[in-house]
């Protein structure tokens, strides 16, 4: 057996291995490769610094665990700087898997974010329907949130004060690893005019850009580099910011394997001739 | 150094379980998977009990029956405050989505299982109705807008929404299947391909760093929840 | 009896549907938010299909011997996570969110990582660089891969937004086409299914 003829065949459980310790070694070290910010998740960033203080917004954490490393983070992220900027946040998921996630970020924003229980941040749960929550909030809220996750009714949540639909709520953010945020687009931009943001994950956000173009999006989140780019702006980095060094190595790693793999396939065929 | 956890030991576990399957399969991860697929479809089943059946029909079925009820048994609770024709209605109301969802009880009895189309009919009948009109305003009426009437401030982003324009257009004779791709629609469909190429290496490219940021999110599990050494 | 009635509700359901749009006022709003959570109940009694399926077939491999430990678990598991969370509660701590976070969990998203490596493995045997379109389908896979992270950085401040550009100009030209053509079809199957032409859903 030739060397192309090895590069041809190499087997599975190597790659396997090669690419388990791209992964796993950059975890083990505490450096930050550089990272720009790019113009999508910018703009979600500038639209947010330029909401006075006491606007209504919705983030829809409409991810389930299994696309938590990519979504997660953005959510948390997001949440510090709405924080922060002492906007008022109402917390929902779409998601029936969810509402542990969702209820986490609300968490933080009451421990870490200095956020104050239903006057910045009111947690709502999960509702079933994902159309007929987004048409109803446009229609009236007090006909989607009778009471809040923990049964506190709507009229005695501060948070709500003034707050009808859409025409007072400044901003709807949808992470979701599904198709979430384009229902979001669909019912509450389309119907409504709502600004809507999407966090995605990088599986769907190539999807995405004809909606950001037509600025039917703000902006977009799209996988752990929008996560990543969005804790350097609010200062804050954790866990996308280190996952990119992984994701840096081992994307390196899959070109290498997949331009050897085109090497030795030509230089078989090329001997075969 | 390693957690005394066990909730987290366990979940520790069943990782190495799933991962053991990139050696080969073998009985931790069949016991792992078929452990998924059970515990996944009773949260399922819990969430959706707690969240529609019960918010959406059980509870204001019950509602509405006992103010019916006792409007009956005990008027003078009820003595100019709650009116009983409307809530006998409100009541019948609410049983037809209960009906209409237990109707899906049928496709256990062979010869009645075809009542099951009562229900889905009426949910195939709300996903068409709701997606007509939002569907074509938003993927077709606003995409069609940006296409032709784009923004742009400098030549660059001129150039930019010309490239799109081209690219639109092609991508969609390329998949016009009614004619023969002969002369110009030829043309077309062969540069339509080249936009096809170039969307779908960025639809690869950008598919993998998710599925390895699935991975790192497991990594870090193991090392940071459980073991501790970061 | 039995196909026409389910026809006449998916068009008259979803003529209501469509209607709501163009049709408002109080008598409109209320007939749709009603309808609205009939939607939202009726939806949610559809997991029972899901979970008669589930058990019907480990149930049969039980039966038959086959498979039956691991046919055993799942609808242990199925019966025993939907008791708790149906007779505890699920509220936050609970017994139910705990299996949740720790069991459950855990599994999925070990489960939806295997494929990096399955990845990985395939593109390095499948993606060969045989033709134009292939070579282009790599160059942009290859520019995004490096362009959208550090190493895009380091190799050069203008790869990143090169990568970015790529995915604004001929990626969003690609994806609106397919948009455009996805939306059309939608609507095209919407309206067949809505006026009766399209039953292959009866069967």
């Amino acid at each position: 057996m030739n060397i192309w003829d090895r590069l041809a065949k190499i087997p599975r459980s190597f790659i396997f291995l090669i690419i388990g310790l791209s992964v796993f070694l950059p975890l083990l070290f505490k450096f930050t490769l550089p990272l720009n910010i790019l113009k999508p998740v910018q703009e979600v960033y500038d639209f947010i610094e330029n909401l006075p203080e006491g606007s209504s917004v919705i983030l829809s954490c409409d991810y389930s665990p299994d696309v938590l490393p990519e979504t997660h983070p953005m959510a948390i992220a997001l949440a510090r700087h709405m924080a922060r900027k002492k906007l008022r946040v109402y917390i929902l998921t779409l998601h029936p898997a969810g509402t542990g996630l969702a209820l986490d970020v609300y968490n933080r924003m009451i421990k870490e974010m200095g956020a104050r229980e239903r006057k910045d941040v009111v947690f709502l749960g999960y509702f079933p329907s994902s159309t007929a929550t987004i048409l109803g909030i446009g229609e009236n809220i007090r006909n989607v949130f009778k009471a809040d996750y923990f049964g506190v009714p709507f009229d005695s949540i501060p948070a709500f004060e003034g707050v009808k639909n859409y025409n007072e709520i400044r901003l709807a953010i949808s992470i979701s690893g599904a198709a979430l945020p384009e229902v979001w687009m669909t019912y509450a931009n389309g119907r409504y005019g709502a600004n809507v943001v999407a966090g995605v994950t990088a599986v769907m956000a190539a999807q995405l850009y004809p909606y950001y173009r037509s600025k039917q999006f703000i902006g977009i989140l799209g996988g752990m580099r929008g996560a990543a780019e969005y804790e350097k702006l609010v200062n804050a980095q954790n866990l996308a910011t280190k996952g990119m060094n992984s994701i840096s190595l081992a994307n390196f790693v899959m070109i290498l394997f997949v331009i050897l793999g085109n090497i030795a396939y030509f230089m078989q065929r090329r001997k075969r001739r | 150094m390693i957690t005394t956890d066990l909730w987290i030991w366990l979940s520790a576990f069943l990782t190495l379980a799933i991962f053991s399957f990139l050696y080969k399969d073998n009985p931790l991860y069949r016991f792992a998977e078929h452990l998924f697929v059970g515990i996944s479809a009773g949260y399922y089943g819990a969430i959706y009990w707690h969240n529609a059946i019960y918010r959406f029909i059980i509870n204001p079925l019950t509602e509405n029956f006992s103010t019916f009820y006792y409007k009956i048994v005990w008027p003078e609770l009820f003595e100019g405050k709650v009116y009983l024709i409307p809530a006998f209605f409100s009541f019948l109301m609410y049983l037809i989505p209960l009906l209409l969802g237990l109707l899906f009880f049928t496709l256990i009895i062979p010869k009645y299982s075809w009542l099951i189309r009562y229900p889905i009919a009426f949910l195939m009948g709300v996903g068409a109705g709701l997606a007509l009109y939002p569907s074509f305003k938003a993927r077709i009426l606003d995409q069609v807008k940006d296409t032709f009437l784009p923004q742009f401030s400098n030549s660059l982003h001129f150039l930019n929404a010309i490239i799109i324009f081209i690219g639109t257009f092609t991508v969609l004779s390329y998949f016009f299947f009614s004619k023969e791709h002969k002369g110009p629609l030829k043309v077309l469909s062969r540069i339509g391909i080249v936009f096809i190429m170039i969307g779908f290496g960025a639809a690869f490219g950008y598919t993998v760093m998710a599925r390895i940021s699935l991975l790192i999110g497991r990594f870090y599990f193991l090392i940071h929840d459980w073991i501790h050494i970061i | 009896m039995k196909r026409q009635i389910p026809i006449l509700i998916v068009f008259l359901v979803g003529l209501l549907g469509f209607l709501q749009y163009f049709v408002t006022g109080p008598i409109s709003k209320g007939i749709y938010n009603t309808w609205l959570e009939w939607f939202q109940g009726v939806q949610g009694m559809a997991i029972i299909m899901a979970i008669i399926s589930l058990t019907k077939r480990h149930w049969t491999n039980v039966r038959k011997g086959k498979n039956t430990i691991y046919s055993l678990i799942t609808l242990f598991s199925l019966y025993g996570m939907m008791s708790l969370g149906l007779f505890i509660g699920i509220e936050k701590g609970s017994l139910f969110d705990k299996l949740y976070e720790y069991v459950m969990v855990p599994l999925n998203a070990t489960t939806f990582s295997l494929l990096a490596f399955y990845m990985a493995s395939a593109a390095y045997r499948a993606f060969k660089a045989r033709s134009m379109e292939a070579i282009l389908l790599l160059l942009s896979a290859f520019v995004l891969m490096i362009g959208l992270t550090s190493f895009g950085d380091m190799i050069s401040k203008n790869l990143p937004y090169f990568a970015q550009w790529v995915l604004d100009v001929p990626n969003l030209a690609a994806q609106r086409g397919i948009v455009l053509g996805v939306a059309l079809g939608v609507i095209a199957t919407s309206l067949k299914i809505m006026l009766g032409i399209e039953r292959s859903w009866l069967e």
